[in-house]
C-alpha cells in the first residue's frame, strides 16, 4: 500500500443553475490574458449539448485518454511513444481555433466616434487572432439552454445509441449544466503524452500541473486529455491548464470557482487512496467496471491501518485529520452519489458529480402528480429511461445501475426529508428502500442542502514549516511582496527587476477571507484588530482602522511615510500573512 | 580577409553558438519553446512541417557523413569514391528535395494565412531567410556542383570537409576554403552566420527533441518545491530578461 493524498472536488448537479460564475471569475482570474482568449479552464456547458470544444466527447475523432489493449495493458488512444514522437512535427488530432472558438472583440471605436447620423453606428466584431472583421459563428456557449438545439445538441456524441428516443419527445425531455474544470486525474493521460515530461502530477496533493519552463510546445497534452482541457497558449508556445488555485489550496481557501459559486454545489477536500492500485484499476477489461474499479482504489481515512500507512507515506497528520472531515470522501464512497466522469477514458478523474434529480422532477411535475412523492419519483426513475442511460453515458460509461441506484437516493432524500420538514413522522422505510439508514439520510440532507463553507471546504493547508515558501503567505521578506505590490512594482534594476515583481496568483489571502467568511459586518475585521480590508469597503464613510486614531495622529505625524505601515494599527489587511501564523 | 572568414569568423560563430544558448537557457526557459502555429492553420502544416523536419534529419544526416566521416576512413573500409558520391547523392537528394518543398509550403503558408502571418516576428523572417539560402545554396552545391558538375567537378572531402574537422582541433587551414567554390563557400559562410543567429531564434526547438521520452514512466510525480520563489511558473522572474506577456 502507497498512500497518497488528493485534492478532489464533487459537484452536485441539481443545484447548478448554469449562471456561468465559475466561468467568469476563472477566466478573470487565470486566463485573461493575451494568446490565452479562447480558453476557459473552467466552462458551463448545457447538456445534451456539444460541450467545448465542440463534440471533445468523441475519442473515435480526438482520441484522447487510455485505451486497453487486447493484452490488458493500457495505451493512449492516440498512439505509443515512438508513433507520439514520428508525429510531432504536426500534431495530426489536435483541435484547431475553429473547433474552440474565434476569439473576437468589437470596434467600439465607431461606435464611440460616431457622428450624428440617421443609421445606427453598428460595432463590428474583429477577430483577435487575426485582427480582421469575422462573423461569430461559434462560442464556447454557443448551444447555451439548448439553444440552437436542433442542430447542434443532436449531434451530441453521448445520444450516440438513444439519439432516436431523444429527438421525439425533445422539447418536453431534459436540459441540465455540466460544470468542467481539469479532473486532475490519478492517471493523466495528457502528463502520459507530453514528450518533454513537462506535466507532473503533485506528489503531496495530486494537482496536475504544467511546468511552465519545460513545455517545449509540442501540443501532444491537447491530444492525450480526452477532456480537452489542456489549452495551447498561441502567444507563448506553452500548454496551461487548470491549476485547481493551487496557490489558494495551499493556503487552505477553495478555487475560485468554488468558492464563487452561487449555487454552492462544489465541495472541496481530500481523497487517500493507493496509489499502488491505480494502474490495475484503470486497467480493468469491462468499462462499466471501471466506476467501481476506482472507487476501490480510494482509502478509509477512518481506517487504523490506512491511517499508520499514510503517517508512514509522510503524510501530515492534519492532513489525515482532513481526509476524515473530507466532503467529497462522503459523498464519493460513504453515500455513494457521486459518480466520475467518463470513466471510460481510464484516466481515473478526480472531479466527480452528483447526476441531477432535476429532469425526473420536472416531468412528474408536468404530468401534475406530486414530485416529491418517493413512490411517483421511483416509478419516475424506471420509466423514464433516456435521462438515466443519457447520464450513464456521461458518468458510469454507459451502465445505468449506478446512475438508478444515485437518483433514486437523491429521490428518496427528497421525500424522506418533506415529512420532517412538514412536521410528520419520518418514515424508515424510504432510506431502507435504497440502503441507507436515517441518520445516513439526514446527513447526507445536511451535507447536500445546508453546509456551511468549511462543511463544503475541507481544505488543510500546507505545512507551516514550509509557509514562507507558500505563494499567497509571503513570509520570507516582510518588506518584500505585498507592501511593495501596493506601491511599485520596482527592484533595484528599475520596474520589473529582483523579487519585488512577483505578482502573487490571488489577490485575497487566506486571513482576509476567513475574516470576511466568519463576520457579520460588510467591513470585516477592522475594527477588531485595527485591520482595513478595502476589498470589502462597502463605500460608506470612511473604513474603520484605515486611519491612525486622531490623539496618535501628531506622533506619528514626524515619522515618514513607508514607516506608518509598521504600526499594527495602520497595517493594511493585505500584509496580514506577514504574522506567520497561518499554519 | 581569407583568415578572418574561414579562421576568425567561424570561431566568433561558434562561441555565440555555445555562449549564446547557455545563456538563453538560463535566462529564457520560458520562452524555449517550438512557437507552434498548429492552433491556427493544420492542412498545410501537416504536409509542410514532417516533409521539412524529417528532410532536414535526413540533411544533418548527410552533412555528419560528409563532412565528420573523412575520406581516409571510408577509402579504407573499400568504399570507392563513385560508390560514396552515389550514396551521398541518393540519399540528400531527396531528403533537400523534401526539405525544400516542405519549407516552400511552410513560408507560403506563414505568408498566407493571416494568423500565421501576425505571428511571424521580424527574429523569424530574418531566420527563415538565412535558413532559406544556407538550404537553397546548399541543394544548388549539390545539384549543379556534384550532380550536373557545373563548372568542373568538386570534391568537398578534399577541401571543405577536412577544414570543417580542423575548426574542432583549433587548426583551421583557410587555404584549403580558399579553393572551394564560390557556392560552397557562400553556403559555408552562411550556414556560421545562421549558427550564430540560432540561440536567439526558435531554432533552439532544436535541441530539446525529446529523446527522454523513450525512457520516462509515463506519468511524473513531483514534489511541490519549497525553495522561497520556486513554485512552478510563477516564480519571480530572473534578473536579465525581460517578462515575457
Amino acid at each position: 500500500m502507497r498512500v497518497m493524498a488528493q485534492m478532489a472536488m464533487v459537484m452536485n448537479l441539481d443545484k447548478c443553475i448554469g449562471c456561468h460564475t465559475c466561468s467568469v471569475t476563472c477566466k478573470q482570474a487565470w486566463t485573461n490574458r493575451s494568446g490565452m482568449e479562447y480558453v476557459w479552464f473552467n466552462n458551463v456547458e448545457t447538456r445534451p449539448g456539444l460541450g467545448y470544444p465542440r463534440s471533445y466527447e468523441d475519442q473515435e475523432e480526438w482520441k484522447g485518454g487510455w485505451v486497453r489493449t487486447p493484452a490488458g495493458r493500457l495505451k493512449l488512444r492516440s498512439g505509443g511513444r515512438l508513433n507520439r514522437l514520428l508525429n510531432i512535427f504536426s500534431n495530426p488530432k489536435m483541435p484547431s481555433i475553429q473547433d474552440y472558438y474565434e476569439p473576437w472583440t468589437y470596434d467600439y471605436e465607431t461606435l464611440l466616434n460616431a457622428p450624428a447620423q440617421e443609421n445606427f453606428p453598428v460595432a463590428v466584431p474583429h477577430s483577435l487572432i487575426s485582427g480582421k472583421q469575422m462573423n461569430v459563428e461559434w462560442s464556447a456557449n454557443w448551444d447555451d439552454d439548448l439553444g440552437g438545439s436542433r442542430q447542434h445538441a443532436a449531434k451530441d456524441p453521448m445520444l450516440k445509441g438513444i439519439e432516436d428516443k431523444v429527438k421525439m419527445e425533445f422539447d418536453e425531455t431534459f436540459m441540465f449544466y455540466l460544470p468542467r474544470i481539469c479532473e486532475h486525474c490519478l492517471n493523466p493521460s495528457c502528463a502520459a503524452a507530453c514528450p518533454s515530461g513537462a506535466i507532473y502530477k503533485r506528489e503531496e496533493d495530486g494537482i496536475v500541473l504544467v511546468d511552465q519552463d519545460k513545455c517545449r510546445g509540442w501540443r501532444m497534452c491537447v491530444t492525450g486529455c480526452p477532456y480537452k482541457k489542456v489549452y495551447f497558449n498561441h502567444k507563448t508556445g506553452k500548454a496551461e491548464k487548470c491549476t485547481f488555485c493551487y496557490p489558494r489550496i495551499e493556503v487552505g481557501i477553495p478555487t475560485v470557482c468554488a468558492e464563487t459559486c452561487v449555487g454552492r454545489l462544489r465541495y472541496i477536500g481530500l481523497m487517500l487512496y493507493d496509489a499502488d492500485k491505480v494502474l490495475d484499476a484503470a486497467s480493468v477489461e469491462d468499462d462499466h467496471d471501471l466506476y467501481e474499479a476506482q472507487r476501490a482504489v480510494f482509502l478509509d481515512p477512518h481506517d487504523p491501518v490506512v491511517q499508520r500507512e499514510a503517517e508512514a507515506a509522510g503524510i501530515p497528520g492534519d492532513w489525515i485529520e482532513a481526509a476524515k472531515k473530507s466532503p467529497v470522501w462522503k459523498l464519493i464512497s460513504e453515500y455513494k452519489v457521486a459518480l466520475p466522469l467518463h470513466p471510460e477514458y481510464r484516466t481515473m478523474p478526480m472531479v466527480w458529480y452528483i447526476p441531477p434529480l432535476s429532469p425526473v422532477v420536472d416531468v412528474i411535475k408536468d404530468t401534475g402528480y406530486d414530485a416529491e412523492d418517493h413512490g411517483n419519483l421511483f416509478a419516475a426513475i424506471d420509466a423514464l429511461r433516456i435521462p438515466v442511460e443519457y447520464l450513464a453515458n456521461l458518468f458510469t460509461a454507459g451502465d445505468p445501475a449506478p446512475v438508478d441506484l444515485v437518483l433514486r437516493k437523491l429521490a428518496a432524500m427528497r421525500s424522506y426529508m418533506r415529512d420532517i420538514n412538514l412536521g410528520r413522522d419520518p418514515q424508515a422505510h424510504i432510506p431502507e428502500a435504497v440502503g441507507m439508514t436515517e441518520e445516513q439520510m439526514y446527513e447526507m440532507f445536511r451535507l447536500l442542502a445546508i453546509a456551511k463553507y468549511d462543511e463544503r471546504y475541507v481544505i488543510p493547508s500546507a505545512h507551516g514549516e514550509e509557509a514562507h515558501a507558500l505563494e499567497e503567505t509571503a513570509t520570507d521578506c516582510p518588506v518584500s511582496d505585498y507592501d511593495d505590490e501596493l506601491m511599485e512594482l520596482s527592484g533595484p534594476f528599475g520596474e520589473g527587476s529582483g523579487r519585488g515583481s512577483a505578482t502573487p496568483v490571488a489577490v485575497e489571502n487566506f486571513r482576509m477571507l476567513q475574516t470576511r467568511q466568519t463576520s457579520d459586518t460588510l467591513v470585516a475585521g477592522g475594527a477588531k484588530r485595527g485591520r482595513v480590508n478595502l476589498l470589502n469597503w462597502d463605500g460608506k464613510g470612511v473604513p474603520a482602522g484605515m486611519f491612525p486614531d486622531s490623539e496618535k495622529d501628531a506622533s506619528v505625524a514626524t515619522v515618514d511615510g513607508p514607516a506608518q505601515l509598521d504600526g499594527p494599527h495602520a497595517r493594511p489587511d493585505n500584509t496580514a500573512g506577514s504574522d506567520g501564523k497561518v499554519t | 580577409m581569407s583568415t578572418f572568414l574561414w579562421v576568425i569568423f567561424p570561431y566568433i560563430c561558434l562561441a555565440i553558438f555555445v555562449v549564446g544558448h547557455v545563456w538563453r537557457y538560463q535566462y529564457d526557459k520560458f520562452g524555449w519553446t517550438t512557437r507552434s502555429s498548429q492552433l491556427y492553420e493544420s492542412k498545410l502544416l501537416r504536409i509542410g512541417s514532417p516533409l521539412f523536419h524529417f528532410g532536414m534529419l535526413g540533411v544533418v544526416a548527410g552533412h555528419f557523413l560528409g563532412l565528420v566521416i573523412p575520406q581516409s576512413l571510408t577509402d579504407r573500409l573499400g568504399l570507392s569514391h563513385e560508390a560514396y558520391h552515389i550514396i551521398a547523392l541518393a540519399g540528400g537528394i531527396p531528403a533537400g528535395i523534401a526539405a525544400v518543398v516542405g519549407l516552400a509550403i511552410l513560408v507560403y503558408r506563414r505568408r498566407t494565412v493571416g494568423p500565421v502571418f501576425s505571428a511571424t516576428t521580424v527574429n523569424d523572417k530574418v531566420m527563415y531567410a538565412v535558413l532559406a539560402l544556407v538550404i537553397f545554396l546548399g541543394m544548388w552545391n549539390t545539384i549543379a556542383g556534384s550532380l550536373l558538375t557545373i563548372g568542373g567537378e568538386y570534391n568537398y572531402r578534399d577541401g571543405v570537409s577536412p577544414w570543417f574537422r580542423q575548426i574542432f582541433w583549433f587548426q583551421p587551414d583557410a587555404s584549403l576554403m580558399e579553393g572551394a567554390p564560390l557556392g560552397f563557400q557562400l553556403h559555408a559562410f552562411l550556414a556560421f552566420v545562421l549558427f550564430a543567429m540560432w540561440p536567439f531564434t526558435r531554432l533552439v526547438h532544436v535541441f530539446s527533441a525529446p529523446i527522454g521520452y523513450f525512457t520516462r514512466p509515463y506519468i511524473v510525480y513531483r514534489s511541490r518545491d519549497s525553495r522561497p520563489g520556486a513554485a512552478t511558473g510563477t516564480r519571480a522572474p530572473k534578473r536579465g530578461w525581460e517578462k515575457v506577456g
